[in-house]
């Protein structure tokens, strides 16, 4: 029988540098890598570990994100508040967590989410990003048309 | 306070913008149809990128009431058919005049306009989003034939895509009035705008309030949203306002619509002592100065 301790090291290993994103809601690591731009291309080591057991998060699971030799910067990482807001940011260096964050929904999200409605300006070959106000924890007002999103954010996601 | 301020949405402006412009347009109103030359050599570019006759033949009046002068540009123009972006006319335009009334087919044009124009740009309607203008002359309206204050007013036919009564409705809870959403099924206004108003009561029939109310606020249900061409004629016959429909409503009930109407509004009641509906028209032009006055010049 493998002990405990050696089986979550098997899971997701200990990283030397880079950032971890921890306490994501169970189910959004992949808009997580979305968000920050990480695609299939991305030079970085990328661990993503889903549906790991959680004693803070509802329904007891967490995704986790492991980003190799990179630092987020706290601008990066507001956006994820909009998916997950009960996530953490820790940045490790060498295998020190050398600083813990949460993250804190900004007031106003640029190119982060498209608008639902198609006939925004915003969804025209004009030169203008999408831009929504955050008025309350999950509802979003489209700075140009106005259009309301109160659910299922991440289908909007760019 | 004013000059050189974009006027985009009645979101933002505050009671005190509102009671200002409304003052200035009643200042304006000896002036409106003999003209006063305050914007000579101010010109007003207006930028119609889909038809709306009614919008640009009153800006174009009122700019020319104040001495000021008018360019046109519409979507036929050769740059826009060669394919221009709204962002590269505005930055070229604004160079050419002195404020920009700008009516474009998709929501949010306005905003990005005043996002990137140096000279205030007025929203002359923007797909279904907002017609400020049309806001600030039904209040002008409302305060001139009726009462501003208290108001007790009924909103009745396409809530939910009509923006006009969504931005009426915003502006008037500002003044504490007690509003009644008249709609059918299915185009009931949204709930995001329905919480924020302070007085509201929802109805499906014009007879449950129209005894109650100073105003009537009458629009269009259009065809278009209906999938069945049967259930618009029932929802249109069941929403016409007849000689029946308002007997025994209030000695001082005033009847407006934003026009143009289709058969919303029965022919007959244009006779009636409660139609105000072309004088509502008419004070497009009072309103439309002012605002042009003091977007270009600060007062009036």
């Amino acid at each position: 029988m493998i002990p405990k301790k050696v089986k979550e090291e098997l899971r997701v290993r200990s990283i030397k540098n880079g950032s971890v994103i921890d306490h994501i809601t169970a189910g959004n690591a992949l808009n997580v890598l979305k968000i920050l731009d990480i695609t299939g291309t991305t030079k970085a080591i990328v661990s993503v570990a889903m549906n790991v057991s959680s004693k803070r998060l509802p329904f007891g699971r967490k995704d986790i994100v492991k980003i190799e030799d990179r630092e987020l910067v706290p601008a990066e990482v507001d956006k994820i508040a909009l998916i997950a807001p009960q996530a953490t940011i820790n940045i490790i260096r060498d295998y020190e967590v050398v600083q813990k964050n949460s993250v804190v929904l900004p007031n106003v999200i640029t190119h982060v989410v498209r608008c639902p409605n198609l006939n925004c300006i915003s969804n025209s070959r004009e030169p203008v990003y999408s831009k929504f106000r955050v008025l309350d924890s999950f509802v979003l007002r489209c700075n140009y048309c106005e259009t309301i999103i109160d659910s299922d954010i991440a289908a909007y996601l760019i | 306070m004013f000059k050189k301020r974009h006027v985009v949405s009645v979101r933002d402006l505050t009671r005190e913008d509102i009671e200002f412009i409304l003052d200035c347009s009643e200042r304006m109103m000896p002036y409106a149809k003999t003209g006063v030359r305050v914007l000579q050599n101010r010109i007003l570019a207006l930028l119609f990128f889909e038809p709306s006759t009614r919008t640009q033949l009153s800006f174009d009046s009122a700019m020319k009431r104040l001495g000021g002068s008018t360019l046109s540009l519409t979507s036929e123009e050769s740059s826009v058919l060669k394919g221009e972006t709204l962002a590269d006319t505005i930055k070229v335009v604004e160079e050419y005049a002195d404020a920009i009334v700008l009516r474009h087919p998709r929501e949010g044009a306005a905003r990005m306009a005043s996002e990137i124009s140096r000279i205030p740009i007025i929203n002359g309607g923007d797909g279904a989003g907002h017609h400020p203008t049309q806001t600030l002359l039904d209040l002008y309206t409302i305060k001139k034939e009726s009462h501003l204050d208290d108001l007790d007013i009924a909103l009745l036919g396409d809530l939910k895509y009509g923006r006009t009564a969504h931005s009426l409705a915003y502006a008037l809870n500002m003044f504490n009035a007690n509003i009644a959403l008249v709609a059918p099924e299915g185009l009931q206004m949204p709930k995001h705008i329905v919480n924020t108003l302070d007085s509201v009561r929802l109805a499906e029939n014009v007879d449950e309030v129209i005894r109650d109310v100073d105003v009537l606020y009458v629009t269009r249900i259009q065809k278009e949203r209906f999938p069945d061409p049967n259930e618009y004629l029932r929802v249109a016959k069941s929403y016409r306002l007849t000689l029946r429909v308002i007997e025994r409503v209030r000695e001082n009930l005033i009847i407006m619509h934003p026009l143009p109407r289709v058969d919303e509004i029965a022919p007959e009641v244009d006779q009636t002592k409660h139609a105000r509906y072309f004088k509502q028209a008419f004070y497009g032009i009072p309103v439309r100065m002012a605002l042009l006055a003091i977007l270009m010049n600060g007062a009036i």
